[in-house]
């Protein structure tokens, strides 16, 4: 059964999100069951240097766990690059 | 040797101004900028003084690093008891006025008294005078660096000035230099402003060359900027974004304080955010950043310039409005934006001009706002108090209340006075956000605890800059740990604390510790400075520095009860997010904080501890 999230690419990633996704950092994919993390950082081609920070509904997804996490349905998946502020 | 080991004591009373050297016993024991001055500061100063009396005292100090090759080396601080808070007050401020300070040949200047008429410090290397102010009175920020670097005919004099807040009294007023560096916390510019102390002009042109081993100096100095260069956050992140690329990740975390704590996440943070400042705009086709901005010595260049557009109804008949100017940083995105529900970029880059402008701090009075919209809400407050209707999310009210703050007119000269005297006036204390009545920066400790804590126990009030535990809990700086739990959080505070103070008297920006640590910096301290600077004595440094800072607070009359948050974070949980039901865990984490510093359960520095830190 197929499923629907949200991915966020924010920061320098969102280059790799359609045009006209760019301008709400946001799109909405229809995934088949398994689809992992990493599953999804490897279909949009993001530089593995610059997956840095990544959040299911705001909680961190350590490196170690990102190729097994499969996603589900409704969840939201943010990627950011190394960032910092204050 | 870093320092130049001069320092200059203005009696603003009598007018008289007089040349000292250096205690150099001090410097080896408490470096220099925050630590040092504060130093002075607390042996010269009762800790009850009203901070508004002639009595008390505020330095303006450089680091020894302040001036050098050293990257970022362009920081200075203003040290007193803050006008706002009543506790010990330090404010950090980058631009290129500390460097040149330094390069007249002054390691700190010490203003006492109140002069008995408005005037301002000219320095020329070691020509020193007062001036009369009179003509500078009434006058913006802008206008007076303008009028003095007109006067002096010189444009590289740099100037750090108070405006029209610090005159008016605004409790959190800034001193602002180069138009748009601030130290900005704790009112530091009410202070000068109570002083009739309007302006400090600077230039200098005998350098920075008192380094103790030049060819070990610049050594030191290229591996560390190279770190910083080949750091993806310090080397990319923050000069494309700024600090402003935050604003999407705290808000997806749940941990974005919005419309006065009563959220943690807002709807329309997108819309102001660092990815918005980089859009083409639909009415002009114009982004919004201009370009990123560096102060002196930086490579780092985190710094914001933007434009505000033309067609917004704040500035449509405001030309002088329409060029570039400094902002939005995160923080005043925030306080401006998320705290008070407003989702307009260009009303926040407004207000945030106005605070520059007229000198206040665009943190405090985001957030007394934003208390005050809660108090509009909940009918305490009417329209015909506050002069207009101000519901949460309202740009038009944000901005009128900015002007009004800004003129010292109608129910801005209540907001002037901070949220914690507002909300006390109007009998709800408690929906005063902040601690030690110093409003919070924007991030709730219900979604990163760690900050609580930093909060509650920050020596100047609530800060985030005295331990940002955000680099830890969330981007994994130096190692990622959980920001929802309150276990280990203790230790993380004050590890940060201390680190953080070093950083602060060296005359070094904080955000190189997003690529640095002490092993960077030490190096770099032991090259420019006679004395020995090892990892060992740093790290001692770091945590006497912190005490004495508590000493004070304690003498000035604060107490275990100042170290906490208010109530709605500890008994109101997160509505949303991954923090969702979790209210601060503060009281847990305190006593455990006390315990690793070394305090009494009352939060009183142990006899043991002082001797051990040669207190």
């Amino acid at each position: 059964m197929a499923l629907r999230i949200t991915f966020k690419l924010f920061a320098t990633l969102q280059d790799y999100l359609p045009a006209e996704a760019k301008k709400t950092n946001a799109l909405s994919l229809d995934l088949e069951p398994g689809t992992t993390v990493a599953h999804l950082v490897e279909r949009f081609a993001l530089p593995i240097k610059l997956v840095h920070l990544v959040l299911i509904d705001g909680t961190f997804v350590p490196p170690a766990e990102r190729a097994g996490r499969v996603l589900k349905d409704g969840e939201t998946l943010a990627i950011w690059p190394p960032v910092a502020g204050g | 040797m870093g320092w130049t080991k001069k320092i200059l004591r203005v009696d603003l009373s009598n007018g008289s101004i007089k040349t000292e050297p250096l205690n150099m016993e001090w410097a080896k024991d408490y470096l220099g900028q925050r630590g040092l001055a504060t130093k002075y500061f607390i042996e010269e100063v009762d800790p009850k003084v009203d901070p508004l009396a002639p009595e008390n005292k505020l330095i303006m100090t450089t680091g020894p690093l302040t001036g050098t090759a050293a990257s970022t080396g362009g920081r200075y601080s203003v040290v007193t008891k803050g006008a706002l808070t009543n506790a010990i007050a330090c404010s950090n401020s980058g631009g290129y006025f500390g460097a040149e300070l330094k390069f007249a040949g002054w390691d700190m200047i010490i203003f006492e008294g109140k002069s008995p008429k408005p005037v301002y410090l000219s320095i020329e290397d070691d020509k020193v005078e007062l001036r009369d102010a009179s003509h500078l009175w009434g006058k913006t920020v802008f206008q007076t660096e303008e009028t003095i670097k007109s006067s002096h005919q010189d444009p590289q004099t740099r100037v750090c000035s108070i405006g029209r807040a610090g005159e008016n009294g605004v409790k959190y007023a800034c001193i602002v230099n180069d138009l748009h560096r601030a130290a900005g916390r704790s009112g530091v510019g009410t202070v000068m402003g109570s002083k009739n102390l309007k302006a400090v002009a600077v230039r200098g042109t005998k350098g920075a060359g008192q380094i103790k081993d030049p060819t070990a100096f610049m050594a030191a100095t290229k591996a560390a900027k190279k770190v910083l260069a080949d750091n993806a956050v310090t080397g990319q992140g923050l000069p494309k974004y700024g600090t402003q690329v935050l604003m999407n990740v705290i808000n997806e975390m749940g941990a974005m304080p919005t419309r006065n704590h009563r959220d943690v996440q807002f709807e329309d943070a997108r819309k102001i955010s660092g990815e918005a400042m980089h859009e083409k705009r639909p009415t002009d086709g114009k982004t919004h950043l201009v370009t990123n901005a560096a102060c002196f010595g930086c490579t780092i260049a985190c710094g914001r310039i933007s434009r505000i557009d033309e067609t917004h109804f704040s500035v449509v008949n405001k030309p002088q409005y329409w060029g570039a100017s400094g902002g939005l940083e995160y923080e005043a995105a925030w306080a401006l934006g998320s705290a008070n529900g407003v989702g307009d970029l260009e009303a926040l880059q407004y207000v945030n001009v106005l605070c520059n402008e007229d000198g206040f701090d665009p943190i405090s009075f985001g957030a007394t706002v934003a208390a005050a919209m809660e108090l509009y809400d909940l009918g305490i407050l009417t329209k015909e108090q506050i002069g207009i209707e101000a519901p949460f999310g309202s740009a038009q009210a944000l901005i009128t209340l900015a002007e009004m703050t800004a003129k010292g007119e109608g129910f801005g000269k209540e907001l002037g006075t901070g949220s914690a005297r507002m909300c006390a006036k109007y009998g709800r204390p408690e929906l005063s956000m902040g601690v030690k009545s110093q409003e919070f920066p924007a991030y709730d400790s219900r979604g990163i605890q760690g900050m609580g804590l930093t909060y509650a126990t920050s020596n100047r009030g609530a800060c985030h800059l005295r331990s940002y535990t955000v680099a830890s809990e969330v981007l994994g700086i130096p190692v990622k740990t959980d920001p929802l739990v309150t276990e280990g959080k203790a230790d993380l505070v004050k590890a940060f604390q201390d680190a953080t103070a070093v950083f602060d008297s060296s005359g070094t920006c904080v955000f190189t510790t997003f690529a640095w640590t002490l092993a960077d910096l030490q190096p770099q301290l032991a090259a420019a400075c006679e004395g020995e600077w090892t990892m060992e004595s740093l790290a001692t440094l770091g945590e006497r520095i912190w005490n004495m800072e508590r000493l004070f607070n304690n003498a000035a009359g604060f107490t275990a009860k100042d170290d906490d948050l208010p109530p709605r974070l500890k008994t109101e949980p997160a509505k949303t997010g991954p923090a969702k039901g979790l209210v601060s865990g503060i009281d847990k984490m305190r006593p455990e904080y006390y315990q690793i510093r070394g305090w009494t359960p009352e939060g009183v520095p142990t006899p043991d501890t002082l001797k051990r830190l040669g207190l």
